[in-house]
């Protein structure tokens, strides 16, 4: 029987570098590689012999999409590590900053990474030909997560005004006011968002997942929680390395993280949503309810709906803590730097991103270890793709080819930070 | 064949954080207005379609860090009638030219675990190594407007009308402070090109060189005034080794230059 190969060199509208390899033979999947060959860039080896106050601004480098993400781990690993105590002024802060980055980059991969598999076009720039006014509709609502990172972050990408401790210097009650009313249109916005996303047709598929989140008593997660699973797994971030632990496969240039014991397991939207669903507020649970979307979703395609749903939530908190006037005493504690080890783990709009560091007297990184969402992701996706190419076998080529694209964006995969993706190679061979 | 009469843009990546790409779908009020110009043939990042070159102008993203890449590059060239290169990673190596001065098998093994998986030059090293580049834009990140500026231009034919003076030269024309005189914070302005609009100052920081040395820039007799103002040698040196640490001058500074 002959072999046959289906390929795809590229992986479209992800971030990075990154190809997938399938083989079939006749109706078994016999093998799924998800290679990233985004080139290694060795952050965690020039790290060290730095300053614990350059860690913001050199991890940050890691992700031009969510920079905000790197550099919070990464001040709060700081924080434990030299023993400061965080303003709950500069909390709310950093909290504006996060909904800023939530927004541009799950409102960046709604409208312009996963929608337009939906409507069968090939990007954004495609999809304003036929849906102007969606598409528009987007970019302002982008926008306005953009401006607020530029606003307390200094600028969109790779922002200046984040330091150990706090900030260079606190954004203006008034400038922060002026963002109300655009705010509030984009809120409204959302709501339309989730409506038209509910309308496209999701892939019949569904996987049983172990979730893995952070958790917090009152609050949607961000910057601060136990790190939960929805198998009852409950730990301070610290902890992290005894119960996850990082392998290094042939395939890829990223590693891959399991549950220490157990196996793959599913960081981003979908397991906050799931875990954290009743600390969204009545009118996002009124509109996931209005979309048909719950805490039970396992479809990975529909996770487009939860992430309309958590930009809803971000513009809300970012109106909330606007409006609570956020009046920190100082930009920034001064800091006498010692030997120390810290870790922390905040939610970026992609999942749980674990930073840990390990400082000298003078304040020097002796180790740092930084974990991102995507390769915890990775094998996880393989997984889906395993499960969906076994139960779509019969699908032409093509379909199945994008398809397989599709449940990989499901996860909005980001490359560049995985390297510390994608080519989509197909290898069917008929049964002999 | 291309049957539209657009001019046919491509965005190619290497070694990055993807930010300067990025810069391109944050054009929020411009993208649209850009695509009806343009034809994105060749963007992956924000399109599954790919058209054929040649292309009339490459933006170029990252840096050269494997065999492979180098490879690649060069038939890059061939496919692109003009070629700019965006970023700190494709001007000057960007941070992963960290390497450049350390033992990359030595980094290898200490992010992974199997180090005989991974396959790597011993440096990161700029576009306009490998191949000729018809005009740099610089930054980590790039300026948006300059990239517009720069596309533009480029499409219809003229020089591209980006300064080429200091940070310092930005801070003054926007009327702000100077933070080492007035408040003795140590600030790369004096040496650093101009593009970000001397952001930090205006946050009340110094600069630390996002955009890489200005021509002619003299970073020796900046770390003696930094040294005045308390920074020590290792402090010094690390600061000019940062995003842009393969960039001449920065590239020469030594861990004593400030004494």
């Amino acid at each position: 029987m002959p072999t046959k190969i289906i390929k795809v060199d590229y992986l479209a509208r992800v971030e990075g570098e990154g190809a997938l390899y399938i083989k079939t033979k006749g109706k078994e999947v016999e093998a799924v590689e998800l290679k990233i060959f985004e080139p290694p860039r060795f952050f965690e080896a020039f790290l060290r012999g730095r300053s614990y106050e350059e860690a913001p601004d050199i991890t940050a480098r890691i992700c031009g999409i969510c920079p905000v993400a790197y550099q919070m781990s990464a001040v709060h690993a700081m924080e434990q590590a030299l023993g400061i105590s965080l303003d709950p002024e500069i909390r709310k802060l950093r909290r504006l900053l996060y909904c800023g980055e939530w927004i541009e980059s799950h409102v960046l991969h709604i409208y312009m990474l996963h929608a337009p598999d939906f409507l069968g076009v090939s990007s954004a720039m495609e999809l304003a030909k036929t849906h102007k006014a969606e598409v528009e509709r987007g970019l302002r609502m982008k926008k306005i997560g953009n401006r607020i990172v530029s606003l307390v972050g200094g600028r969109e990408i790779h922002p200046i005004n984040v330091r150990v401790g706090g900030f260079y210097q606190i954004p203006k009650q008034r400038d922060l006011e002026a963002l109300l009313p655009e705010l509030e249109w984009a809120r409204q916005a959302s709501k339309q968002t989730a409506q038209w996303a509910a309308g496209f047709t999701f892939p019949d598929f569904e996987s049983e997942y172990e979730f893995v989140c952070l958790s917090h008593p009152n609050e949607y997660p961000f910057n601060e929680g136990q790190i939960t699973s929805s198998h009852g797994l409950s730990i301070p971030a610290a902890d992290f390395e005894k119960h996850f632990e990082e392998q290094h496969v042939a395939h890829s240039n990223a590693l891959h993280c399991v549950r220490k014991g157990g196996g793959a397991y599913f960081t981003g939207p979908m397991a906050r949503f799931a875990m954290n669903f009743e600390k969204l507020s009545d009118d996002v649970r009124a509109e996931a309810k209005k979309i048909g979307v719950g805490p039970d979703c396992r479809n990975p395609f529909r996770s487009i709906l939860i992430r309309s749903l958590e930009v809803m939530h971000a513009y809300e908190e970012a109106m909330r803590i606007i409006r609570s006037r956020p009046n920190p005493s100082e930009a920034a504690p001064k800091i006498t730097p010692k030997a120390g080890w810290g870790a922390a783990a905040t939610e970026a709009p992609r999942g749980l991103l674990y930073h840990h560091y390990k400082l000298g007297d003078s304040g020097l990184i002796e180790e740092a270890k930084i974990v991102p969402p995507t390769s915890q992701n990775q094998k996880r996706i393989e997984q889906d793709l395993r499960q969906f190419v076994t139960k779509n076998i019969a699908a032409d080529d093509e379909k199945l080819t994008w398809q397989c694209e599709q449940a990989i964006r499901n996860y909005d995969p980001c490359i560049s930070c995985a390297t510390h993706f994608l080519k989509v190679k197909w290898d069917r061979e008929e049964p002999t | 064949m291309n049957p539209s009469t657009k001019p046919k843009l491509a965005v190619w990546k290497f070694a990055s954080c993807d930010g300067c790409q990025l810069s391109i779908l944050d054009c929020e009020d411009e993208l649209l207005a850009i695509a009806d110009r343009i034809e994105i043939a060749n963007f992956p990042e924000a399109s599954r379609q790919v058209m054929d070159g040649p292309y009339d102008l490459s933006l170029v993203e990252g840096s050269v860090t494997t065999e492979h890449d180098r490879k690649r590059l060069l038939e890059v060239r061939k496919q692109s009638r003009f070629l700019v290169t965006i970023g700190a990673c494709a001007t000057a190596g960007g941070i992963q030219a960290l390497r450049n001065f350390s033992d990359v098998k030595e980094f290898t093994s200490v992010v992974y675990a199997r180090p005989e998986y991974i396959s790597t030059l011993e440096t990161s090293t700029p576009i306009s190594d490998h191949i000729p580049v018809d005009f740099e834009l610089r930054g980590c990140p790039i300026n948006k407007e300059q990239l517009l500026e720069v596309i533009q231009a480029f499409l219809i034919g003229r020089k591209p009308n980006i300064a080429p003076h200091s940070v310092c030269v930005e801070c003054k024309l926007s009327g702000k402070v100077c933070v080492m005189v007035a408040e003795g914070t140590p600030c790369l302005g004096p040496v650093t090109h101009a593009g970000c609009g001397a952001l930090c100052p205006g946050y009340a920081r110094g600069c630390y060189g996002c955009f890489g040395p200005m021509n002619s820039a003299q970073p020796k007799s900046l770390a003696q005034q930094w040294k005045r103002l308390g920074k020590s040698d290792a402090e010094i040196f690390r600061v000019f080794h940062t995003f842009n640490a393969n960039a001449e001058p920065f590239r020469s500074m030594e861990k004593a230059d400030a004494d």
